[in-house]
């Protein structure tokens, strides 16, 4: 390390022999076929482990979100403090450490879970409290006049949130929310470190026995990126179909 | 048809309604004026229970809400389907077409079969004059024209009674007419019992039976629209009169 550091000259040297890579064949077909080789269990990991990960977590998270922004919401003090605490110690600390505590420090208390269902409750414990910062800022966005013409038409507090107030405070939370979907994506490469083979994890071992890290770990960021240009599609989709009802 | 008996209201030490006595009949038309703060806005919401009064009674249709001691929501729920209400900002429902902004009381309150609403709210809207724009968003209609939808939604909910909050201050002049036209109707052929507080003095003129003067939290004068207009007894009536003519 102290050397890279102190000899830029190195640095040089080694951009040299990278920029051969590309002008030697042979060493090129190498690098294609390690990429293709390894791209199908990467591709495994994702859809058997990154994929189902991720969306069970945010449909667990966003449920737990909205119960925690609707407590931060009420006026029954006691959740109120409950929601407050729990969103200060999951944003408060690193979800790493969160996940480190599930999987390897709950089993000093004679709790052993796997790594999927540890990853599962820390990842929606991480979304929870973060999309409930959102859901409650959007249900404040909503004008105290369509709580009230809910209730002059006779409907009670949940009725008024179900059909009038979360609706468009669904469609406020949109862009925010997409945010944090996408982020979750990109952080279930952390579930590598309690071992669940998802993508990350699968290239992490591919690139052990082949010593390609740099090949490998840019395959994977490669990966993340088109499943994340999918969502930023399908979040733009969604926002136009609720959207129909603005003026434009 | 409506009794009210030492209505008070108050926010924190800020005392807004300081004992309101009144008696509606059944089918009377009731205009509220007043200066702004006077509490006849809050005097209207107490009517629907959107603030909960602090102290007094309020009886619809034989029904008897006391409010010395806290009142259930249920009850408080059950008792606000006596009354529909228009806002002076309308407060449709952005999300929902003219036709689903009425239909949703009768669906999800009143568990009327969706087809059968449909049909009762299509037919209000006719009535309001909106016949043709049922599936038209709120951002696709006139202030005047949402207001109507306002309308067609608190009848939806066949109230016994109808409460008006300044229902045209939010319009354009020229869009004034339409709505005033269709609570006339809804005074003169329905026979609706209405309480509406507005500025609109024509429109108390033509359709009040009663108009009741406000300020500072109390009920200063009342009358028929002719004694108040032309002749009122209290000189702060007066006053108040001048300035807005």
């Amino acid at each position: 390390m102290v050397r890279t550091q102190k000899s830029p000259k190195n640095g040089l040297v080694k951009m040299f022999l990278l920029s051969n890579i590309f002008s030697d064949p042979e060493r090129m077909n190498q690098l294609v076929s390690i990429a293709q080789t390894s791209l199908y269990p990467m591709v495994e990991g994702a859809i058997k482990y990154t994929i189902p990960l991720t969306l069970i977590t945010f449909v667990l998270g966003l449920i737990l979100a909205v119960l925690t922004a609707l407590a931060r919401l009420s006026s029954i003090k006691i959740l109120q403090i409950i929601a407050r605490v729990y969103v200060s110690i999951i944003r408060g600390t690193p979800l790493l450490v969160q996940l480190f505590i599930i999987f390897y420090g709950l089993p000093n208390l004679g709790i052993t879970l796997n790594p999927f269902i540890s990853a599962i409750i820390g990842f929606s414990l991480s979304v929870g409290a973060y999309a409930s910062e959102i859901i409650r800022a959007a249900i404040l966005s909503i004008p105290k006049g369509q709580w009230e013409a809910g209730y002059s038409i006779g409907m009670t507090y949940t009725q008024a949130l179900k059909r009038i107030v979360l609706p468009q405070a669904a469609r406020v939370s949109i862009p925010p929310l997409s945010n944090t979907f996408i982020s979750l994506l990109k952080d279930t490469s952390l579930a590598s470190l309690i071992l669940v083979a998802e993508m990350f994890r699968k290239a992490q071992e591919i690139a052990a026995k082949n010593y390609e890290f740099l090949l490998l770990y840019i395959e994977a960021g490669a990966i993340y990126w088109i499943m994340c240009t999918v969502l930023s599609i399908i979040q733009g989709r969604i926002e136009d179909k609720l959207n129909r009802y603005v003026a434009k | 048809m409506i009794n009210i008996k030492n209505l008070h209201k108050s926010f924190g030490d800020l005392e807004v309604l300081k004992g309101i006595d009144l008696e509606v009949e059944q089918g009377k038309v009731i205009v509220l004026i007043g200066p702004s703060g006077s509490g006849k806005t809050t005097f209207l919401r107490c009517l629907n229970l959107l603030e909960v009064p602090t102290d007094g009674t309020i009886e619809i249709d034989q029904k008897l809400m006391e409010f010395k001691k806290t009142v259930s929501k249920r009850s408080i729920t059950s008792f606000r389907s006596l009354t529909g209400m228009v806002f002076q900002n309308y407060n449709l429902f952005p999300h929902k077409t003219a036709v689903e902004n009425v239909m949703e009381g009768p669906i999800i309150v009143k568990n009327i079969p969706k087809q059968k609403a449909k049909e009762t709210a299509k037919a209000l809207l006719t009535k309001v004059g909106l016949g043709d724009k049922v599936d038209f968003y709120p951002f696709q209609l006139s202030g005047g024209q949402q207001q109507r939808v306002g309308i067609a939604r608190a009848l939806a909910m066949e109230p016994k009674v109808m409460l008006f909050d300044e229902p045209t201050s939010a319009l354009d002049p020229e869009l004034v007419g339409d709505v005033l036209q269709v609570m006339k109707d809804l005074a003169k052929e329905e026979r609706m019992t209405m309480v509406v507080v507005t500025h609109e003095m024509r429109f108390a003129r033509d359709v009040a039976d009663e108009v009741i003067f406000m300020d500072e939290g109390k009920i200063m004068e009342r009358g028929t629209p002719e004694q108040i207009f032309t002749n009122p007894k209290e000189e702060r009536t007066r006053r108040f009169l001048n300035m807005i003519q």
